[in-house]
């Protein structure tokens, strides 16, 4: 379905650069040894920006919790409601979250629980989106 | 001399004690303006700016005070729906900005009054909602800055739909939801899924809240229902209201309304030589909290809640058995339970809420929630449930006023991450 197209900025254009790429990089202080999404200009533990890297992991999750849009805020999507937006944690570290339209996934049947893979949408030529998918 | 801000005023942290102040600073005055949907574009007799004015003169007259009295006005002035300009002109002042049409601050509404705004102790406009409005204007009064003072709310809404984002691109924090439609009540549509899904109960079950909150509101005389929509509401229209961000349905959000609200507040001192039997500020306390990722889990709104009702208890030096009259924030419904059980209210536990809701929770009844009506029964005008708490304690809140002892209360809003609670008692400790 079509969806609004990301506008990286300075803190997070490595993080689309990688989803551009088909691969998903968290912002990861190795200070800490923490992750954090969305990715911000510093650490929330540690406060520092000294120590800030993309770490990539294996786009593997579970699928955490729903709701259903029938009426976004999001003019673009409107034409698609009702849809899921489902929340995803992420398999390294389920404090990672993310969300998803949950493609194939019938409007308000969520699996919560289920196990989840990454998939990319193109919202334009060469532009990805994150987007994940049940896995049996 | 004008101040504008306020240093270190917030009481945000657990352990702080009992607050210096409490029950120093008193309520003398209520006002408001009638509530209506909209502005009806180009009548200035109904312009936010005029309502303002019409809620600061009704809280005077309420109080017995007049504009020689006052020597400070602060205002949470908004916006808090979609500005009027820049796509729209523009009026003759003193409409010739957003303020009067869309906001309120203090030195239009001083202006408005015919105030020199120069010549008050303390004008402020630096806190953005009703919530930390209390706790700062009790601060400011406390602290010497001014003795008698009008603190005004106004939520303005203008024609049209507001919040409608038509850009196809996402840009800075919106990117993270608006990619897959994750607006407005999305977040407590997810963690009420995830509440039901632990503690059981179904989405019908709040509708036992709203329509108890619609029948409070209904005895509200300037709520926006009873001025304009008076008709019963039943829990069969609203498990037929249209699905917003399922399960969050049309009665679960709050109404936009233009409307304002009005406060006279001063010492406890001088409220004993004005109109009204005073009520007191035992306690205020704020909380600010951060979501760990992208969305704010059920877990971390227990969390925030229940921080937030320790730091209000706390500072009054209360146990919550001891308070009678508790109107949380319902604006949206689908985290009203997690205030309710945060506080324990009643003996409400967590997982406890719905069934809570399902018996008698009236304003007659011995477990009167939510006597205010609440957002969900008055509009989104945020002030009900001060007020009502403040007329259940002075015995005024007509045929709400509940049935059994009204001494002690707590009001607070908005939401679990940004929010301010009130602790209002009928006499000084």
């Amino acid at each position: 379905m079509p969806k609004p197209v990301p506008v990286p900025d300075e803190t997070d254009q490595g993080f689309w650069d990688a989803i551009n790429e088909r691969r998903l990089a968290i912002q990861n202080c190795t200070g800490c040894n923490r992750m954090q999404m969305p990715p911000i200009a510093r650490c929330v533990a540690c406060g520092s920006s000294d120590h800030l890297e993309w770490k990539e992991v294996e786009g593997k999750g579970r699928v955490n919790g729903w709701c259903v849009q029938y009426d976004t805020r999001v003019v673009v999507l409107k034409e698609n409601q009702p849809f899921n937006t489902a929340i995803i944690e992420l398999a390294e570290d389920p404090d990672i979250k993310f969300f998803s339209h949950l493609p194939g996934v019938a409007v308000d049947e969520v699996p919560v629980g289920a196990n989840v893979e990454l998939i990319f949408e193109e919202v334009e030529p060469g532009r990805l989106v994150p987007e994940w998918q049940v896995v049996s | 001399m004008t101040t504008t801000t306020l240093a270190g005023w917030r009481r945000d942290k657990v352990g702080d004690g009992v607050w210096e102040n409490r029950a120093k600073v008193a309520v003398a005055g209520i006002g408001h303006s009638p509530v209506d949907r909209r502005w009806e574009t180009g009548d200035f007799d109904t312009s936010l700016g005029a309502y303002a004015i019409l809620a600061a003169r009704n809280a005077m007259e309420d109080a017995g005070v007049t504009i020689d009295d006052i020597d400070g006005i602060i205002s949470a002035p908004g916006p808090l729906g979609d500005p009027w300009g820049p796509s729209r002109p523009y009026f003759d002042a003193p409409y010739d900005s957003e303020d009067g049409i869309t906001k309120v601050t203090a030195e239009w509404l001083a202006r408005g009054l015919g105030i020199d705004p120069a010549k008050l102790r303390f004008a402020s406009n630096e806190v953005g909602q009703i919530g930390l409005l209390w706790g700062y204007t009790s601060e400011a009064i406390a602290r010497g800055e001014a003795s008698t003072v009008l603190m005004l709310y106004p939520t303005g809404n203008v024609e049209g739909r507001y919040h409608q984002d038509t850009d196809t691109r996402a840009k800075g924090p919106l990117k993270w939801n608006n990619i897959w439609g994750f607006t407005g009540g999305s977040t407590y549509a997810y963690q009420f899924n995830e509440y039901t899904r632990r503690y059981g109960g179904s989405h019908d079950d709040v509708g036992h809240l709203v329509v108890n909150s619609r029948r409070n509101g209904l005895k509200v005389p300037w709520g926006y229902y009873t001025l304009h929509e008076p008709e019963p509401f039943t829990h069969e229209d609203y498990v037929n209201g249209r699905y917003i961000n399922a399960p969050l349905n049309l009665f679960d959000n709050d109404r936009p309304v233009n409307a304002a609200g009005c406060y006279v507040m001063t010492t406890a001192e001088k409220a004993q030589d004005m109109k009204q039997t005073p009520v007191y500020i035992w306690n205020h306390a704020e909380h600010q909290a951060a979501h760990r990722s992208t969305v704010q889990t059920l877990d971390e709104s227990q969390e925030w809640c229940g921080l937030e009702a320790r730091k209000t208890l706390e500072g009054a030096g209360l146990a919550i058995k001891e308070v009678d009259i508790f109107n949380p924030y319902d604006g949206f419904t689908l985290f009203t339970q997690t205030w309710l059980e945060a506080f324990g209210w009643h003996g409400v536990k967590e997982g406890e809420a719905l069934e809570f809701y399902r018996g008698d929770i009236s304003s007659e009844g011995p477990h009167p929630f939510l006597t205010s009506g609440g957002n969900s029964g008055t509009g989104r005008t945020r002030t009900a449930i001060f007020t009502d708490t403040i007329e259940q304690l002075r015995g005024t809140a007509g045929d709400r006023q509940v049935t059994l002892k009204a001494d002690v209360g707590i009001a607070g809003c908005v939401l679990p991450q940004t929010n301010g609670h009130v602790v209002f008692g009928k006499n000084r400790p």
